[in-house]
């Protein structure tokens, strides 16, 4: 998939400039940025949830993933329903199945298909919601902070089912992330905005150990490090 | 629903009128229109309890029968006024751009005017009559249903859950049914109660002036008419319909404030429940800042966030506090700050600033002696006044300084913050600053006074990274200069590791383990502490392994049973775990670990 | 500021349009409704010639605007008196009696909202609570016209403290006044209390806590100050909402102002009047929300950045 001089403006504010970006078939492309430097702009037009100019080819259907757990799905649903919304017309029995597979496929128990978000933790919602998003079969998955509203010790197995998702399913996916260490070990390479410019790509280790743009550098040194 | 005085009474009230209105025409309709020449225009006797009218009809009579032509005609103008409401408020969700903004700024002009002129407009329109008056209340009523109807569509209409189900091409009129419409049902079902009890007392307010029901027909606010007339002689004759008006009003309204109530789902929470039983008073210990022995924080309904908390915190130290939500790290630095909001209690063994007990120490130690940094910088300034003058404030009230001599260590303190041209910045309001300038100014205000204590809760969760790391900086600096120590509060295990001493960490109210800094990665003890620092990413993490994470979550503060409180979710659990809690227990220098398993 | 000017203009030439429209919006022949059906042809048609109504809509129109604009907002049908003669006497007590009600609601309203607020914190003094939430919410319930009756008839008939009719000395406003703030006492002491609530609960609160302030500081100086923009913007409401609602009063009281001439004129058909009356109350609703909206920009701190 293909974004090529992407450009989102605000009235008189531009908020991403003319971003161009190659993201390969099962890839997982991390985008980080620290607040107001258009990343999550740039996923919303991505999604086509904000108009933009320029051009986005080759990604088929696009879903996204949202931030807040607790804001992403319809509190007077229930999860089944949910995670069937993607889904095509098909018959009842059919439907609940395919719903089984999907929880199945973000490791949750089936029975989950009868409960309402309420009764769900943070970390199980954000599965529902990859799994929904799943369900529409997308070129590519657009995951917005999607771990930053959880604790740590759930954040990891969230991260973990990210990347068996691509091993498994060959799934694209643009991860948004301000957490450096997060994107790092998720993603095959890294891209990285600054006030709505795209300062620097390419595959995670070279970002990480040897970053060209002064802004990366700075970034990279502010991250914190567990002190060993 | 909560059986509240005035939810039982609202209840009673509307059963009320609903009853009169099905029995009251068919019961005394007769006596209501029995003529009478012998009894014209009486007062209240024992025959006629609220007097006769010109015709000799009995008064009493008549209001019971008008009850239910009144809430006909009612629930005629909420009708009206609801429908029109409704598809003005939805329009701007289907109409173009322009259309839309149109509609919405009708529906903005239209709210701002009074009901009443706009049901008098109509009145001068459609003429006098029962039916100008539903008219007009209902079109009176109309800009708040449609006001309502757009704010909660637009808002639903914005939701996460919305926006996704668009992307997963979703129809307009299935999001519409599925999403939309049954999360805005129950406000507008809400709104519709209350608007019930206006178009009421609009209508008889209408009928009162003579523009409403007309004769022969009568409501109650055509019987106050004519009572009104007569007040001088027999005020008596007004009292029936005044009062049948009055407590419809009442009803639906009081109906309406209940159902709000049930809406907003406010668990009333019971009352305090008494301290809970601190251990005997502890012996202070020699030389530290802050002390805290046996700290319990407790809510109503067995609910008890902080359970027994001890921790020590020694002059130009920095102790980290490390926990996920829920640990109860924030309520920790709550109590020391005496901000445990109501209905909380606190009690302790010892809690004890340079050696003395907080609670006996004068506002003016407290207040220039600990200082407190909060999360989110936006919302620790007040928005309404400068910058300089909220520092200024203490130096003010605890320290007699003049207006001068305030401002003037205002400003020195926000130079010794680092905050660029500081004159300048404490002239200004906070939402002219940026986050991170904005934490620096709450930091500054810890200064003003001669702080021995910094408790700063999460100061740098809300800043991006770069912001973050200069205050750690700043907030290193600052306890070495002033010799201050500090008590910092994270979930963040990197950046503690980064800026502490000695670390606390906090499990379901409890303390695991507290050990120094350098230990943290390595040598920690407590499984709990150990997947932590496993489960945490950073820049050298082996991308080609599974992420480790703790299975289960943290329980709820009022699930916490007897034994350990990690043992559902610990590897190394046996089944004494769950039965008996282990104490905090020495484990080498410095080092405390509250486990039966621990190597 | 000028986004509000232009909207006030607007909404002003929608209210001329509107008035105007009025008089054509009534079915059948508004002179023939006015005169009733005994008065003869004649009497009609010259009426109708008089108030240009036989002529072309658009023309009517222009000169309606055009007359308004010299101040002349036609003559009653019935005693023939400018229209606008009778508003200029009547107006002001209207305006007297709205303003000073305006007044004592936001002075009483205020200070009971932040103290039920102190008193209710985070769920505290349950019993408060209700009792506040009933007597707000019976008070708001019992329309302005019930409390005016129930005035007069205590107060004036059967005590014989204040006058029970008309316009006289300082006493005579005593209970017009009451009735109209009653309930607007009640609105506002509500959005009070939970604009105070709100306040009470943001971190800047809880830092001034910890600071250990003084409870009166507290409350005066970082409280109040922010939930003043609400009350304001109440207060606007309010004050259109009480010139309103002193149609209902005046009528009790026998007020010599609008409220009273526009119902007399509605039921007397006297259109011109009722016309130039709803004109007058909606261009004064459109000016105080264009002030309020205009003061609320000047105080708001943050607004400065927005505007420019």
């Amino acid at each position: 998939m293909n974004i090529s001089r992407l450009s989102v403006r605000f009235g008189a504010f531009t908020a991403v400039d003319e971003v161009s970006l190659e993201i390969g078939p099962g890839r997982i492309v991390g985008l980080v940025g620290e607040s107001g430097s258009g990343k999550s702009s740039l996923a919303k037009a991505v999604s086509g949830l904000v108009p933009y100019t320029g051009s986005v080819t080759g990604a088929g259907r696009v879903q996204m993933v949202f931030q807040d757990p607790y804001a992403s799905l319809d509190p007077r649903m229930r999860i089944g329903e949910s995670v069937a919304e993607g889904l095509p017309r098909m018959p009842k029995r059919e439907r609940a199945g395919e719903v089984a597979r999907l929880l199945e496929l973000v490791a949750l128990p089936a029975e989950l298909a009868g409960r309402y978000p309420r009764e769900l933790s943070g970390g199980m919602r954000q599965r529902v919601a990859i799994a929904r998003a799943l369900g529409a079969s997308p070129g590519l998955l657009v995951a917005d902070e999607i771990t930053s509203a959880l604790d740590v010790s759930v954040q990891g197995a969230v991260l973990n089912l990210v990347r068996s998702l691509r091993d498994t399913l060959g799934l694209s996916m643009l991860f948004i992330s301000h957490n450096l260490a997060v994107v790092r070990y998720v993603c095959d390479t890294v891209a990285v905005m600054n006030k709505g410019r795209l300062v620097e790509h390419g595959p995670t280790e070279e970002v990480v150990a040897d970053p060209r743009d002064p802004y990366t550098r700075t970034l990279l040194a502010s991250v914190p490090r567990l002190v060993r | 629903m909560p059986r509240t005085p005035s939810a039982i009474v609202s209840a009673v009230l509307v059963a009320l009128m609903v009853v009169l209105a099905l029995i009251g025409p068919p019961l005394w309709g007769e006596a209501a229109e029995r003529i009478d020449a012998a009894a014209i225009m009486q007062g209240s006797s024992p025959g006629h309890l609220l007097g006769t009218d010109n015709l000799g009809r009995d008064l009493l009579a008549r209001v019971l029968v008008a009850g239910r032509y009144s809430l006909l005609l009612a629930l005629a103008a909420t009708a009206v006024g609801a429908g029109i409401g409704i598809v003005l408020g939805a329009l701007p969700s289907v109409l173009p751009r322009r259309g839309a903004r149109l509609v919405t700024g009708l529906v903005n002009a239209l709210v701002a005017f009074p009901g009443l002129l706009l049901a008098m407009f109509t009145a001068v329109v459609t003429g006098m009559g029962a039916r100008g008056a539903v008219l007009g209340i209902g079109v009176a009523i109309a800009p708040g249903f449609a006001r309502l109807t757009q704010t909660l569509a637009a808002s639903v209409a914005g939701a996460d859950y919305v926006k996704a189900a668009r992307m997963l091409g979703v129809s307009r009129p299935r999001i519409l049914s599925r999403h939309v419409l049954p999360n805005i049902a129950e406000p507008l079902i809400l709104h519709l109660t209350q608007a019930l009890g206006g178009a009421l007392l609009g209508l008889a307010g209408m009928s009162f002036l003579g523009l409403g029901v007309q004769p022969p027909d009568y409501d109650w606010g055509r019987l106050l008419f004519d009572g009104f007339a007569r007040i001088y002689l027999t005020p008596e004759v007004a009292i029936g319909p005044a009062l049948a008006v009055a407590l419809a009003g009442i009803g639906f309204n009081l109906l309406g404030d209940t159902l709000a109530r049930r809406a907003a789902r406010t668990a009333a929470p019971g009352a305090p429940v008494a301290p809970p039983p601190a251990a005997e008073a502890s012996e202070p210990v020699e030389g530290a800042v802050l002390e805290v022995r046996d700290l319990t924080v407790a809510f109503p309904g067995g609910v008890t966030p902080v359970r027994g908390v001890s921790l020590t915190v020694r002059p130009g130290e920095i102790v980290g506090l490390v926990g996920e939500s829920g640990s109860g790290k924030s309520l920790t630095a709550a109590a020391i700050g005496g901000l445990v909001p109501y209905p909380g209690t606190v009690g302790y063994a010892g809690l004890r600033l340079g050696g003395r007990d907080i609670a006996e120490m004068s506002r003016k130690e407290v207040g220039t002696g600990l200082a407190m940094v909060f999360q989110d910088p936006m919302a620790s300034l007040n928005p309404a006044l400068r910058v300089g003058g909220q520092l200024a404030e203490v130096a003010r009230v605890h320290q007699g300084a003049g207006r001068k001599e305030a401002r003037r260590r205002a400003v020195d303190r926000l130079g010794h913050v680092h905050l660029p041209e500081p004159e300048k910045q404490a002239g200004r309001h906070p939402h002219e600053l940026s986050g991170g300038m904005r934490q620096r100014a709450v930091i500054a205000m810890g200064l003003m006074g001669t702080p021995q204590l910094i408790v700063a809760d999460e100061p740098t969760t809300a800043l991006d990274v770069t912001v973050q790391r200069q205050i750690l900086r700043l907030l290193r600096e600052v306890v070495d200069d002033s010799g201050a120590a500090a008590l910092f509060i994270s979930h963040d295990i990197a950046v503690v590791s980064e800026l502490c001493d000695r670390v606390v960490v906090m499990y379901a109210g409890r303390v695991v383990e507290e050990l120094p800094v350098e230990r943290l990665a390595d040598g920690a003890v407590h499984p709990y502490t150990r997947a932590l620092v496993a489960s945490l990413p950073d820049m050298e993490t082996d991308r080609s392994l599974p992420l480790a994470s703790i299975p289960g979550t943290q329980p709820a503060p009022a699930d916490v049973g007897p034994g350990c409180a990690f043992a559902p979710r610990c590897a190394l659990a046996t089944a004494g775990c769950a039965q008996e809690r282990p104490p905090l227990t020495p484990y080498g220098k410095a080092h405390e670990v509250a486990c039966w398993e621990a190597p | 500021m000028l986004r509000h000017l232009v909207r006030f203009v607007l909404s002003l030439a929608a209210l001329l349009v509107a008035s105007f429209a009025m008089i054509h919006l009534i079915p059948g022949d508004p002179v023939r409704a006015a005169l009733g059906p005994a008065a003869p042809v004649e009497l009609v048609a010259a009426r109708t010639a008089a108030l240009g109504l036989d002529r072309p809509v658009l023309e009517q129109f222009l000169v309606y605007t055009g007359n308004l604009l010299t101040g002349d907002l036609g003559t009653s049908f019935l005693t023939g008196e400018p229209v606008s003669e009778v508003i200029a006497t009547r107006l002001p007590n209207t305006l007297t009696l709205a303003v000073l009600a305006t007044v004592v609601a936001l002075l009483a309203a205020v200070p009971i909202g932040m103290w039920a607020a102190i008193r209710t914190e985070n769920g505290r003094g349950r019993g408060t609570e209700a009792a506040f939430g009933s007597i707000t919410g019976t008070a708001v319930a019992v329309p302005e016209f019930l409390y005016s009756i129930a005035l007069v008839t205590v107060f004036a008939i059967g005590l014989g403290m204040f006058p029970p009719a008309g316009k006289a000395g300082p006493e005579s406003f005593v209970l017009p006044i009451v009735a109209l703030a009653v309930g607007p006492i009640a609105t506002i002491a509500r959005i009070s209390r939970v604009e105070t609530l709100r306040e009470l609960g943001t971190d800047y609160v809880r830092l001034a806590k910890a600071k250990r302030l003084p409870a009166t500081r507290l409350y005066l100086r970082h409280v109040l100050p922010n939930t003043l923009t609400a009350t304001l913007t109440m207060g606007g409401l309010l004050l259109t909402a009480l010139i309103a609602s002193s149609v209902l009063v005046e009528y009790v009281f026998a007020w010599p102002g609008l409220g009273l001439k526009i119902v007399e004129s509605i039921t007397q058909k006297d259109y011109p009047v009722a016309q130039g009356v709803i004109l007058v109350y909606g261009a004064i609703v459109l000016l105080v929300n264009f002030v309020v909206d205009v003061v609320l920009g000047l105080l708001d701190p943050t607004s400065a950045i927005k505007e420019t």
